[in-house]
């Protein structure tokens, strides 16, 4: 078997709350708590849970914004949290982050083409011409074109917004896409023009996903495995196939239950 | 199957399907001549835009009764929160109002502002999206729910806090009476939003009307949420002799398919598909609806597959096409929908569609 290109290894991460009383020790909170999984190249795995199950966690330690309390996060062998700024910013080319909301992730006063291609200009140093080229070349994979590369983010919607954010991601030409939520601020046309092209660039790319969710239609969909998140701790682990017709633990089965059916339910 | 009187009134049932005549859903009930308690005619927005004034309703018009649940559903930008601020009163300033709102025998478009705050939080309570912006963080919930009571009610600060309290124990709220006292960022957002509906219910309102109340709330809050409002209509309308209305505002086919028993597809400021909700699901009539419904992705499908998408976008107010909106976006487009609004055909016993191309064998019907 390859080795897996991304391996978390047991973390956990606490967070201090505010202090309730002058002299008691600070409250805390256990964000993460022994997370272990592994992820092969060009695979996607799902994760779900509630909100404060430690999803957004998760992807800030895969991600390197921060370190966790105990454990590792090793990228194709390398533990990302012993590398000095240097190496870290060298290895960030390799994973890349799409985050829920494309009308906060952009910044509002920076061309389409700045916005795409700041990650070479920081990361290789790479010319104007060279930006300007491969910005156009993501454009393209997610469906825009090199057009739009003067415009501003207002010109734009949702949809094509997360688009530009995807592009800014692809440019790099990343190993890992962390999508945190990608779909769930986008209207439900939409969100099937996005679902469809996060999969045409996996199969065209080999990209592989981290794919948080809350959605369990969408995560059905996507991922090849998911992990159920619950009060930071994984309760359930399996193929979608596996996990959501037998779901197991009475977590899981309580998720599946509240998704609303397409069935009408109300008497006329 | 119980149907309702085309004419939405709610009180007469009708045992033989009859078939709506277009616009009769808004009209007076010719069995008993008593008005349903909301009556929406012809409703035209017309919003100042950057790009000049625009319309954002096009002719809305749907009637709503005691204890009658309905749900408008429709992508961003379709006119669902338009119609519900104008019910409300509340469209921005250099909105322009024509048509008709009737609401318990009074027109609501020529209503003064100081009539219309003695509406508003007392016969008609609104659920808003987020609850953490909806309150106010500076009051206790307690205060909040009382405010309503002591300005309509003029109940006592006392009786008040006592209503209040029994407000929050009938939307399931744990600990009411410590949470009485709380402040809106000591509670989690799905508590925050049972707060928000004890607002709305506050003054026993005769229409609650529920704007996306779940979309910012986790699934099991959801289901929670969803299962809570459809039980105080239930018991409205069990206590009294006029159940209270709903009407919930979702972009979700899901929750709209869990919680209403009719419901409005919109699209482009009008009303492209309306009808009884297991109708509408089974039937799909308009392509929009069928787009939607297509596009969900559900539990089940086989890893990898594409789901079908609705080319295009939504256009913008200045852009909307004289025709039939959807004209752009649509697979069945034709040079006659381009001409001039589609009226609506009846697709089956209180259901209707505003569609030139229609299956044949729903025209059958």
């Amino acid at each position: 078997m390859t080795p897996a290109l991304l391996r978390v290894d047991t973390i956990s991460k606490r967070y201090s709350l505010p202090r309730q009383g002058l002299l008691s020790a600070a409250p805390q909170v256990q964000a993460l708590d022994g997370v272990s999984f592994t992820l092969q190249a060009g695979k996607s795995l799902g994760v779900v849970g509630e909100s404060g199950s430690g999803k957004s966690t998760l992807a800030r330690l895969v991600m390197a914004l921060e370190a966790p309390s105990t454990g590792r996060v090793l990228l194709d062998g390398v533990d990302l949290h012993t590398l000095d700024a240097a190496a870290l910013r060298q290895a960030r080319a390799k994973l890349q982050m799409v985050f829920q909301d494309p009308f906060g992730s952009l910044d509002p006063r920076r061309t389409v083409l700045q916005t795409v291609a700041e990650p070479l200009a920081v990361l290789h140093g790479a010319g104007h011409a060279e930006q300007r080229e491969r910005a156009a070349q993501a454009l393209a994979a997610v469906g825009l074109g090199s057009g739009d590369l003067a415009k501003y983010p207002h010109e734009f919607s949702g949809g094509q917004r997360q688009r530009i954010a995807i592009a800014r991601a692809l440019i790099t030409r990343p190993r890992l896409i962390v999508a945190d939520e990608p779909v769930s601020a986008l209207d439900v046309s939409v969100q099937a023009q996005v679902l469809n092209l996060m999969q045409d660039l996996q199969d065209q790319f080999g990209v592989t996903y981290l794919f948080i969710s809350h959605d369990l239609a969408v995560v059905d969909l996507v991922c090849d495995e998911v992990i159920v998140l619950q009060h930071g701790r994984i309760v359930e682990q399996g193929s979608p196939d596996q996990l959501f017709t037998s779901p197991q633990h009475p977590y899981t089965q309580r998720l599946l239950a509240a998704v609303p059916g397409m069935k009408p339910r109300v008497p006329a | 199957m119980r149907l309702l009187h085309p004419c939405g009134c709610g009180i007469h049932a009708v045992s033989k399907p009859q078939v709506t005549r277009p616009g009769a859903s808004a009209a007076r009930c010719y069995r008993c001549g008593v008005r349903p308690l909301l009556e929406v005619r012809d409703l035209r927005v017309t919003l100042q835009t950057s790009r000049g004034a625009h319309d954002a309703l096009r002719g809305v018009s749907f009637a709503l009764d005691h204890g009658q649940t309905l749900g408008l559903i429709g992508e961003s930008g379709c006119g669902k929160s338009i119609t519900a601020l104008a019910l409300m009163g509340l469209l921005p300033d250099g909105a322009k109002v024509s048509g008709s709102i009737r609401f318990g025998g009074q027109e609501l478009t020529t209503l003064d502002e100081a009539a219309l705050c003695r509406l508003r939080g007392h016969r008609m309570g609104m659920v808003f999206q987020e609850p953490m912006t909806a309150l106010n963080p500076l009051h206790t919930v307690g205060r909040q729910i009382a405010e309503p009571l002591r300005l309509h009610k003029g109940l006592s600060r006392s009786a008040a806090r006592a209503e209040a309290l029994r407000l929050l124990e009938r939307v399931q709220l744990p600990q009411a009476a410590q949470r009485l006292d709380a402040y809106p960022h000591q509670l989690s957002g799905g508590q925050r939003q049972r707060v928000v509906i004890a607002i709305a219910l506050a003054c026993g309102p005769d229409l609650l009307i529920a704007d996306e109340p779940t979309t910012a709330l986790d699934v099991t809050i959801q289901r929670e949420v969803l299962d809570l409002i459809q039980e105080l209509v239930r018991q409205e309308g069990a206590n009294g002799k006029d159940g209270m209305a709903l009407l919930l505002i979702s972009h979700d086919l899901g929750v709209m398919a869990d919680t209403v028993q009719r419901m409005l597809v919109m699209y482009g400021g009008t009303v492209v598909e309306s009808g009884p909700t297991a109708d509408v699901f089974q039937r799909l009539a308009h392509p929009y609806s069928r787009g939607l419904f297509a596009a969900r992705p559900r539990l089940g499908l086989p890893r990898g597959t594409r789901l079908a998408t609705i080319p295009g976008r939504v256009p913008a107010l200045a852009d909307m096409p004289p025709g039939c909106p959807f004209a752009d976006r649509c697979e069945r487009v034709a040079e006659d929908c381009r001409q001039a609004p589609p009226p609506a055909v009846p697709v089956g016993p209180l259901h209707e569609a505003r569609c030139l191309h229609l299956d044949p064998h729903l025209l059958a019907a």
